[in-house]
């Protein structure tokens, strides 16, 4: 019927279907978006929603078995006995340091990003900007492994570190450090200032990005408003910039906050013999075969990233990202 | 705006503006000099003495050569797979409104917004749960599932940038859809999708939280570093493979740059 209508028309105001199965398809897929886009969304659905989704509830049910003390089996029955071995002292002083790691790590980024992002979000302009964005980009990707690498070539006890405090006739100071209890060592490769350094140096890039992109919608306009109305560059600081800073320096702890508490290859290549969260959950599931206490250990990192992100978004800082 | 124009920075900020890069960059490069140093036992300052020696070694050692290759074709595989579906989703969830489309973004942003051991200890429990043994694809799996995001990130960018008129207006001059697709969006989105490809190849290639827990006996390139690095064998070769692995990649990342740089700077000015 409808064949025959278009062949009376003399010059058709549609043209015709291009036919076959290529057309009937396209046709639909015009017809019915509905359709496309529940076939694009499948695939991508299906991969993340079986390996990663599916992943991560094998993991949270297996944080609920047990390991059989005797035989080192695993005890495939619902209990909280593993939860309640996560109690323990040693355990919680692992959470507790690597916490606090976290946090000075996340502290520490957020000083040493803010001159940074405020020169590129202000000052930098043409092929300054493009420098200074190449500038973060290249060591957020360089490898990750090759940074740590290049930090224990630093601090190795006779690297270029101690060479150049020798030359500048610092070295007691090296030493007066290395002497105190919690932060000292041996050298600086196998202290906890050691790994503090490198998780500083490997996070940073991740804490400039979100802080510059914050500070790039701070108008100049305002700056000079404030000093204009007789602010010191200090009150200006406070009450201007860093309260408009706030969403991107909180979206950048998000990644240094994470990525620390999750980290078991910085600790372990420099660093003490203390665990940390990434380690503790690394031996447990690797030598000790304990694979029930490794999965309770990682929903520490994940409770605690859930409390953190939903105080995040309270504060607008994913505006910010 | 008149005096924001020329206004220099002040002093102390241009200091610490500069440190700060410095400190940024200056570890990578102490890797090139130490590429070429004759010192095998230790990492002394300033190296005893220069040579090339170690490049030779270091071509001949077929443990590098098969790290290489493998970290190369699962890099390959990995990014294919990305493409394929950080576009399709990104094409959803650009395109239309729909329910549960928040739900889409935060699934794709996962795996990377959780630390990777996680994802990485999730990975093997299911594979230990569901019998898989260790393989090339237990790497692939767990690699695309975090390059899904890179590819998905620059791919809404570009999206939200292309009109929906011009498909419209393919569409009315009488293409079909794929017409439309190759000849319309493809075109439109080909660059960030080489950019989203670039970043994720360089992702995958430089995995090692992840790749630990689903690798078994293989070695990655990275895999191999980290086993130098906890028991040193040959320090010199290592010094020569990191510095390689610097300027592999280094390339992707300057290319994915290049290829989204205009674009990005009209998406910064319409802000």
């Amino acid at each position: 019927m409808t064949l025959t209508a278009t062949q009376a028309n003399p010059a058709p105001a549609i043209l015709p279907g291009s036919g076959g199965l290529r057309g009937a398809l396209s046709d639909l897929f015009w017809r019915r978006p509905q359709f496309l886009l529940l076939l694009m969304l499948v695939p991508p659905v299906l991969w993340l929603g079986i390996v990663y989704i599916g992943s991560l509830f094998a993991l949270l049910l297996q944080s609920f078995f047990s390991i059989d003390e005797f035989s080192g089996l695993i005890n495939r029955e619902f209990t909280l006995k593993t939860y309640g071995d996560l109690l323990q002292a040693a355990n919680l002083d692992i959470i507790l340091r690597t916490v606090t790691m976290a946090a000075l790590v996340t502290l520490a980024s957020a000083i040493i990003a803010f001159p940074i992002a405020y020169y590129a979000a202000r000052y930098a302009r043409g092929r300054w900007k493009a420098l200074f964005y190449l500038g973060v980009m290249l060591p957020l990707w360089s490898s990750y492994l090759v940074k740590i690498y290049a930090w224990k070539l630093i601090l190795a006890k006779e690297g270029i570190l101690t060479w150049l405090l020798a030359k500048l006739h610092l070295l007691w100071l090296l030493d007066g450090w290395l002497s105190l209890p919690v932060v000292g060592g041996n050298s600086l490769s196998v202290s906890a200032t050691g790994t503090f350094i490198v998780f500083v140096y490997v996070w940073l890039p991740f804490m400039i990005l979100p802080v510059q992109a914050a500070l790039e919608r701070v108008p100049g306009n305002l700056v000079e408003a404030s000093s204009d109305l007789g602010a010191s560059p200090g009150q200006t600081f406070r009450n201007v910039l860093f309260p408009l800073a706030l969403p991107g320096i909180v979206a950048g702890s998000i990644f240094t906050f994470s990525l620390t508490l999750g980290d078991y290859i910085i600790p372990q290549i420099i660093g003490t013999s203390r665990l940390f969260i990434g380690q503790a959950v690394y031996s447990q599931q690797g030598t000790a075969g304990n694979i029930p206490l490794a999965a309770a250990f990682t929903v520490v990192p994940i409770v605690i990233m859930g409390f953190y992100l939903w105080g995040a978004k309270r504060m607008g800082a994913f505006d910010a990202l | 705006m008149r005096s924001d124009r020329g206004q220099s920075a002040p002093l102390g900020l241009k200091i610490a503006a500069t440190v700060g890069l410095l400190f940024l960059h200056l570890p990578i490069l102490l890797i090139f000099v130490y590429a070429f140093t004759t010192e095998e036992k230790s990492f002394v300052w300033p190296p005893p003495g220069l040579t090339t020696q170690w490049f030779a070694v270091t071509w001949n050692r077929p443990d590098v050569w098969q790290a290489l290759s493998l970290s190369v074709r699962v890099a390959a595989i990995s990014t294919a797979i990305a493409l394929v579906l950080g576009t399709l989703c990104a094409a959803a969830v650009s395109r239309t409104r729909f329910f549960g489309r928040e739900t889409i973004s935060l699934l794709v942003i996962l795996p990377i917004a959780l630390p990777g051991i996680i994802t990485g200890i999730a990975l093997r429990s299911a594979f230990s749960l569901a019998d898989i043994p260790f393989s090339f694809w237990t790497i692939v799996l767990g690699h695309a599932t975090f390059c899904v995001v890179v590819v998905y990130n620059n791919a809404v960018a570009r999206f939200r940038r292309t009109t929906g008129s011009m498909i419209e207006a393919s569409m009315d001059l009488g293409a079909d859809g794929f017409q439309t697709f190759r000849h319309v969006v493809l075109p439109n989105i080909a660059t960030a999708l080489l950019a989203g490809g670039m970043l994720a190849f360089a992702l995958s290639f430089d995995e090692v939280i992840v790749t630990t827990f689903t690798a078994g006996q293989q070695q990655t390139v990275p895999i191999w570093m980290l086993e130098e690095l906890i028991r040193p064998r040959q320090r010199p070769v290592t010094n020569v493979v990191a510095m390689v692995v610097v300027l592999v990649t280094l390339l992707p990342i300057l290319l994915a740059y290049y290829l989204t740089r205009d674009g990005d700077q009209i998406a910064g000015s319409g802000k």
